[in-house]
């Protein structure tokens, strides 16, 4: 049999071989065949979604730098500029979960450090198969210790993100990140900077390794199958020590104005920050590897090329600053050789030893890599799914015994657990921890305070892509708004199967609709965002799962409103709940069944109900205020008892069955409390924003009193809700009387 | 006017909570000085705070890279001369490692980091974070630590309870002291220690974020509060 030949083995198909051919008008040698395969990778070409990518919207009046750059930035008023960005770190997390999970988290604080911000928070949206089995076990834990590992060690707090579980998710846990960083608009290193001919480039940070090699397409892109082990070369070692150095290091570089450019060395590493540079500034550059300083002195150029070790940045220096630059990177103790120089035209020109080991044109690799208008097909396999709506099923369970099913499985119980390994409070700005509806982080030296969520739907999404997404999107803001902030803007991380197969590009296609419909209506631009592929094993793949991370803004934080009931108020629900047990929470874990049609959601009604608490919020009318979600009304209610620690008794109206009333999980509603001398302000609010409401009933009390169906000691509740992941983690099974 | 105390506040390669020792000192009134741990100079300071994070990245043994530190020498003879110092969390650790404070910190027993406000029972007033209060008191504080284990060799623990070198123990919020609210798992559940000499002490809660109510609760303010005026007695 003949050998594979490099191209393919670089992950580039034929046609793609043959494109390189007739931009160079001759063969590619082995190392620009390297970073062809690297650059052009579905990771970092976004080749398969780009076609998709372009429908959502990304303008919007506070946008200030949209899709396209390390990260978003959005205008927070006063001068100052909030950057955000999301990433998937699935697939290394899937082979070496501490690693691959801190790489994660080091990679996009680099993002917003290269937007010249400073990182404030992460969140960590993640996704796991079922705790039953051993395996996934031990990938949850690695993954929240290698969070906790980095992410503690380099001053972010963790402030946020949320913790699912479902049996797709078993063999490719879905893994992201998002990080969250402020600037003085003034110093945000957008590539509208001018870059000058002869400008230096300098890599400051940690040596080039081994590790990583090609990580973007022998991992990021391909599916992991058995003996995938094997790319454990292809996972990159974190150094959270160096990245802590590198986010000082960078951020005097920036305030003390002596860069031109700024960019993080991340999937790709090298090739891809030099190569968009140069494509950016609309130059050439003359790159010296051998300034590059190595690990192990017998790395070969296309190594050095392709290598994704951790905690490097690349400068973009003009002369005359150099010296000083060099100066600071001293004082920190990092490495700061310059590699490389701008030159007229637009070549990407590599010497080693003297040779020029590769020649290539920059926009080749950053801009022109190839686009796919893919098959996409309904799958035949989803029809059957949707008929069998558990809306309409016989119930047998007793109400008491599916409320504690619910609030106790690993879905909606406490994620304490995990929370609890992550510094959520260094920086001083964690106004809202983990746990609620958003977190909250005000802007040193101000009152605002910035509200983030972050939401996936995947039940939603395997059912019906477009409501997924539309979903994901409404409820990130309603999360948002809920805590009294405004929802500004959004970054993702599409996580998908294999693009190759018809169905997952279908998926693909009516996510990116339904996200694009929500954005529009809820006024919310999507300023940038990952796109995580071939997350699947064999023909199984991950539910659709884009996940939406929500930035939003309190103009005075001390105004936010927390989910926790107080005894003597009086309790409202805001919305209306129609039988949508399709895809529900109650539906899986009480029906055994993830079928049906999601809930409807109409973006008006979303919008109303979010106006409304955002109005109500400033005017300080809410003693509390909860989302609901998975769950439905019951576990809303019961998070806001746990949180208060206080009882209600509530009777709901309606004539729907008492597990539709309970667990339906209708969009656009939220649960709020009110004092007794404020109702009367609040109903007007809701009547003038059209928000249907109902009063049901006070706080207060030891215990929930759900109706004449059934109630719950407030503490028994919480010990459920608290004691399900460790002690699922102990292997205890669960047993719920 | 009285001039503000000044505490200067060192920042090691890897400390992570330096800027907000610095914020909580203000905060409570009096003046944040950043020191740099390559010099050799206190900028006039009148008390020093060594602060959390993970000083060198800690991959060696918590503290043990940064007790070497130049800024080190000049803390050591601040504290001889009876200048207070107050470690917090890898502060803590470095002063155990500098040989400033007995004993010694290990990982936590779960053998995982934990982020959580644990109530905080003060033993003695004898250090510079408790003249202000009575052995007794309750304070409400964060730890966020993944080596906060206190330990001691048998001899060493029984000079450390016998002579009252014990400052601070985890405990239940009526004060009671339990292996269930020992958080770390430290012997004796202790949470702080001090020196001989009552000017230096180390403990793994974190006072500076216990001091501004819209971020959680208060219990640090009483702590920096007793530094603060034990700074002003030398300012």
């Amino acid at each position: 049999m003949a050998p594979e030949p490099l191209h393919r083995a670089l992950g580039l198909t034929d046609d793609e071989f043959e494109r390189i051919r007739a931009t160079l008008g001759r063969d590619p040698n082995r190392n620009e065949l390297a970073m062809y395969g690297v650059m052009w990778s579905e990771h970092c070409s976004y080749k398969s979604s780009r076609i998709y990518l372009r429908e959502l919207p990304a303008e919007g009046p506070s946008v200030l730098v949209g899709p396209g750059q390390d990260a978003g930035v959005v205008d927070v008023g006063d001068g100052l500029a909030v950057a955000f960005k999301m990433e998937s770190h699935s697939h290394p997390s899937a082979l070496e979960p501490y690693q691959g999970a801190a790489t994660g988290v080091g990679g996009v604080v680099r993002d917003i450090v290269a937007m010249g911000a400073r990182p404030i928070a992460s969140l960590d949206p993640l996704m796991f198969g079922p705790l039953s089995e051993e395996r996934n076990r031990r990938l949850f834990e690695g993954v929240v210790a290698g969070i906790g590992g980095y992410g503690n060690c380099i001053g972010v707090p963790t402030v946020g993100g949320e913790v699912k579980f479902a049996e797709p998710h078993s063999l490719n846990p879905t893994i992201n990140v998002m990080c969250v960083g402020v600037a003085p608009v003034e110093r945000l290193v957008t590539s509208t900077r001018e870059v000058h001919e002869g400008s230096f480039l300098v890599l400051f940070g940690a040596s080039t390794g081994r590790d990583g090699i090609g990580g973007v397409s022998v991992l990021a892109s391909r599916t992991l199958e058995e003996g995938s082990e094997e790319n454990h070369p292809s996972v990159q070692i974190g150094d959270p020590f160096a990245e802590k150095l590198l986010i000082e290091v960078s951020l005097e570089l920036v305030a003390r104005d002596l860069l031109e450019g700024l960019r993080d060395l991340g999937a790709a590493g090298i090739t891809c920050a030099v190569s968009e540079s140069a494509a950016r500034a609309g130059l050439g550059v003359e790159l010296d590897l051998d300034a590059v300083p190595l690990r192990a002195p017998d790395l070969e150029a296309f190594e050095i090329l392709t290598s994704e070790s951790q905690e490097r940045m690349l400068a973009i220096v003009e002369p005359s600053k150099l010296d000083e630059v060099m100066e600071v990177c001293g004082r920190w103790g990092l490495a700061s050789p310059v590699v490389g120089r701008l030159v007229a035209g637009g070549g990407l020109r590599v010497v080693m030893g003297g040779v020029t080991v590769a020649d290539v044109p920059a926009r080749s690799l950053a801009d022109e890599g190839p686009e796919y208008d893919r098959p996409i097909a309904e799958p035949a396999w989803l029809t059957d799914l949707l008929e069998d709506d558990p809306t309409f099923t016989t119930v047998t369970a007793e109400p008491r015994d599916a409320f504690l099913a619910i609030l106790s499985s690993p879905n909606v119980a406490s994620k304490r657990w995990v929370f609890e390994q992550y510094d959520q409070l260094v920086q001083g700005g964690t106004v809202l921890g983990p746990g609620a509806d958003a977190a909250v982080v005000r802007i040193e030296g101000t009152l605002k305070g910035l509200a983030l969520s972050t939401d996936g739907k995947g039940r939603f999404g395997f059912l019906d892509p477009y409501l997924g997404a539309a979903h994901a999107v409404a409820e990130a803001a309603r999360n948002v708004a809920t805590v009294g902030a405004t929802p500004l803007a959004i970054t993702n991380c599409l996580n998908f199967g294999n693009p190759e197969r018809s169905e997952v590009m279908w998926q693909l296609a009516g996510s990116i609709r339904g996200m694009a419909d929500a954005c529009r209506a809820l006024e919310t631009p999507v300023t940038g965002g990952d796109v995580s592929f071939y997350d699947e094993s064999g023909t199984s793949a991950i539910w659709p799962t884009p996940v939406i991370g929500m930035l939003g803004l309190l103009p005075d934080h001390r105004f936010l409103v927390r989910p926790g009931f107080r005894p003597g108020h009086l309790v409202y629900v805001l919305g209306e709940t129609f039988p949508e047990l399709g895809g529900s929470e109650f539906a899986e874990v009480v029906l055994g069944k993830v079928t049906g049609r999601p809930p409807a959601l109409d973006l008006e009604r979303e919008r109303a109900l979010q106006q409304l608490l955002v109005e109500a919020a400033r005017s300080d009318l809410l003693a509390s205020a909860h989302d609901c979600s998975d769950g439905g009304l019951a576990v809303t209610l019961a998070e806001s008892a746990i949180a208060g620690e206080a009882g209600f008794a509530i009777a709901l109206p309606g004539d729907l069955p008492w597990y539709a009333t309970l667990f339906s999980e209708s969009a656009s509603r939220a649960v709020v409390s009110i004092a007794p001398e404020k109702t009367d302000l609040f109903e007007a609010a809701a009547s003038a924003h059209g928000v249907p409401f109902a009063r049901v009933g006070e706080t207060g009390g030891p215990r929930m009193v759900f109706d004449t169906w059934f109630e719950v000691a407030v503490e028994d509740a919480r010990v459920v809700y608290e004691g399900t992941i460790p002690r699922l983690l102990a292997g205890v099974s669960l047993s719920v009387a | 006017m009285i001039a503000k105390p000044r505490v200067g506040v060192v920042t090691f390669p890897g400390s992570l909570d330096d800027r907000d020792a610095i914020r909580a000192v203000a905060f409570m009134g009096g003046e944040g000085v950043p020191l740099w741990h390559a010099d050799h100079d206190l900028r006039g300071a009148d008390a020093v705070i060594l602060p959390g994070g993970f000083s060198y990245g800690d991959y060696l043994r918590t503290g043990a890279i940064a007790r070497f530190a130049p800024i080190m020498n000049e803390v050591r003879s601040f504290a001889e001369r009876g200048g207070p110092v107050a470690g917090i969390s890898n502060g803590f650790q470095i002063l155990c490692e500098a040989g400033l404070l007995p004993g010694a910190l290990i990982r936590n027993r779960t053998l995982r980091f934990v982020c959580r406000v644990v109530d905080v029972r003060v033993e003695t007033s004898l250090s510079p974070l408790t003249g202000g209060l009575v052995a007794g008191e309750v304070l409400q504080i964060p730890v966020k630590h993944g080596e906060g284990q206190f330990v001691a060799s048998p001899e060493d623990l029984v000079r450390i309870e016998a002579e009252g070198l014990v400052a601070f123990r985890y405990c239940a919020s009526d004060g009671g002291i339990d292996e269930e609210h020992n958080v770390s798992g430290s012997a004796n559940a202790i949470a702080g220690v001090r020196n001989d000499a009552g000017n230096v002490v180390g403990l793994m809660p974190h006072p500076e974020h216990a001091v501004d109510p819209d971020l959680g609760p208060t219990g640090g303010q009483p702590l920096l509060a007793s530094l603060l005026a034990r700074a002003l007695v030398r300012a």
